[in-house]
């Protein structure tokens, strides 16, 4: 690593301050980036810990029914105290990483870093969640901008996300068992308004939201809804762990895995 | 240099470290506490286990400061007392659940992690924790016979696979 200043502020104001700083960078959870800085690939000068901030931890249940996630709250915390509520997130924040890795890593982090085989960004685009910041809120339909690319500014912290509770969800994993990220992962959540099918792992762009697949549920939610419908090779990721075509397939797959696991 | 202040084993400890330290280099570089292994240093061996305020993480990947003020737990602090081997390490021992060794403290370190918040886990349960740690002799299916060992199981019906 290169060498940089270390910085652990206590408020969500002390931390918007210290990420003024020229070249500082939030750290979350770290998981992704203390790998990255090892391998010498960013160079901050300073880093700015958010694990310090208690008003950026826990989760808990708002008036509307809705969940609201702190953003530096660890996935080890959201599958354990999510489990009541909102019984898919939790078992998606359960399938990342490893146990060491959720007792780190933690909801913002994810979001921010926008890893295109990461869990939570299918998780919150399919809930359409909003992530909610220092400065403004966000809905996850803006949020992700493509591949490790999301609507966040310079210094901006993602102080909580806030997730409405749908009727059912599923989160359908195809682990990649090296990375132990998706290889693709399908997370669908049906509200009374809809369904909303959101893909990770596959596409070039990062998580995207399968509309065609929603209109057929819409009609019909049930597996058989799907048949015929094929997601196009073009834009998915092609790499040594599967080819474009081989994901383009496991997207139907998971996502009829994902309606039956919701009837 | 930044100060660091934590308790290790029960024991109170400091050093001055950069901002770029790594906690299992604290442990191991500052403290002389070389049971924590560095395997991969990329995060995925989990060698490097060890217990932060009571939760099992990768200290190859966390900051020294980042444990600032925190309690922290490694394969030193494991033994009894007396100095003999806790529940978990005798039956690594009795079960055989090592070869080369070079994993075992992560291992022992994870089991406990598990065993505190699952005190009798399933095989399966046991094998999906242990995700995280990986053994390059491939000897899982004693460290696995260990762990429900430890935890009071029966594991005299475990077959090899």
């Amino acid at each position: 690593m290169y060498s940089f200043e270390f910085e652990k502020p206590s408020t969500i104001a002390d931390a918007v301050t210290a990420l003024e700083g020229e070249e500082a960078q939030a750290l979350g959870g770290g998981q992704t980036l203390i790998p990255t800085l090892k391998q010498r690939l960013a160079a901050p000068s300073s880093l700015v810990s958010l694990n310090g901030i208690a008003e950026m931890k826990g989760v808990c249940v708002e008036d509307d029914g809705s969940l609201a996630i702190g953003g530096a709250t660890t996935h080890a915390t959201v599958a354990r105290e999510a489990a009541g509520n909102y019984p898919a997130l939790a078992a998606l924040a359960g399938q990342i990483g490893d146990p060491a890795v959720r007792n780190r890593g933690t909801i913002g982090g994810s979001l921010a870093n926008n890893d295109p085989a990461a869990c939570y960004p299918a998780g919150a685009l399919g809930s359409g969640a909003t992530i909610i910041t220092n400065a403004r809120q966000i809905s996850a339909d803006d949020f992700f901008e493509g591949m490790f690319t999301t609507a966040l500014d310079e210094g901006e912290i993602i102080t909580s996300v806030r997730f409405p509770v749908p009727q059912a969800a599923s989160y359908q994993k195809f682990l990649q068992p090296a990375s132990r990220f998706a290889l693709v992962g399908v997370y669908l959540a049906r509200f009374a308004d809809g369904v909303r099918v959101a893909v990770t792992g596959a596409s070039e762009d990062g998580v995207f939201r399968w509309s065609e697949a929603e209109e057929a549920l819409n009609k019909e939610f049930r597996g058989d809804a799907l048949m015929g419908l094929r997601i196009n090779p073009a834009n998915m990721i092609g790499d040594l762990h599967g080819s474009k075509e081989y994901r383009a397939h496991l997207v139907g797959v998971m996502t009829k895995r994902a309606v039956e696991a919701c009837v | 240099m930044t100060q660091v202040s934590m308790t290790v084993n029960g024991k109170p400890v400091s050093g001055d470290v950069e901002g770029r330290t790594l906690l299992s280099s604290f442990l191991r570089d500052h403290l002389s506490l070389t049971g924590t292994h560095v395997g991969c240093d990329t995060a995925q061996c989990g060698a490097c286990v060890v217990h932060v305020d009571g939760e099992a993480v990768k200290s190859c990947n966390m900051l020294a400061l980042e444990a600032d003020g925190s309690e922290v737990g490694t394969i030193e602090g494991q033994a009894n007392s007396d100095g003999s081997l806790n529940t978990i390490q005798q039956a690594f021992q009795d079960h055989h659940g090592l070869q080369c060794g070079f994993c075992t403290p992560g291992m022992v370190m994870s089991a406990a992690a598990l065993l505190k918040e699952n005190p009798r886990p399933t095989e399966a349960e046991v094998r999906k924790y242990l995700e995280g740690n990986l053994c390059r002799c491939t000897g899982y299916h004693n460290i696995v016979k260990a762990i429900m060992a430890a935890s009071g199981q029966n594991v005299s019906s475990i077959a090899a696979e």
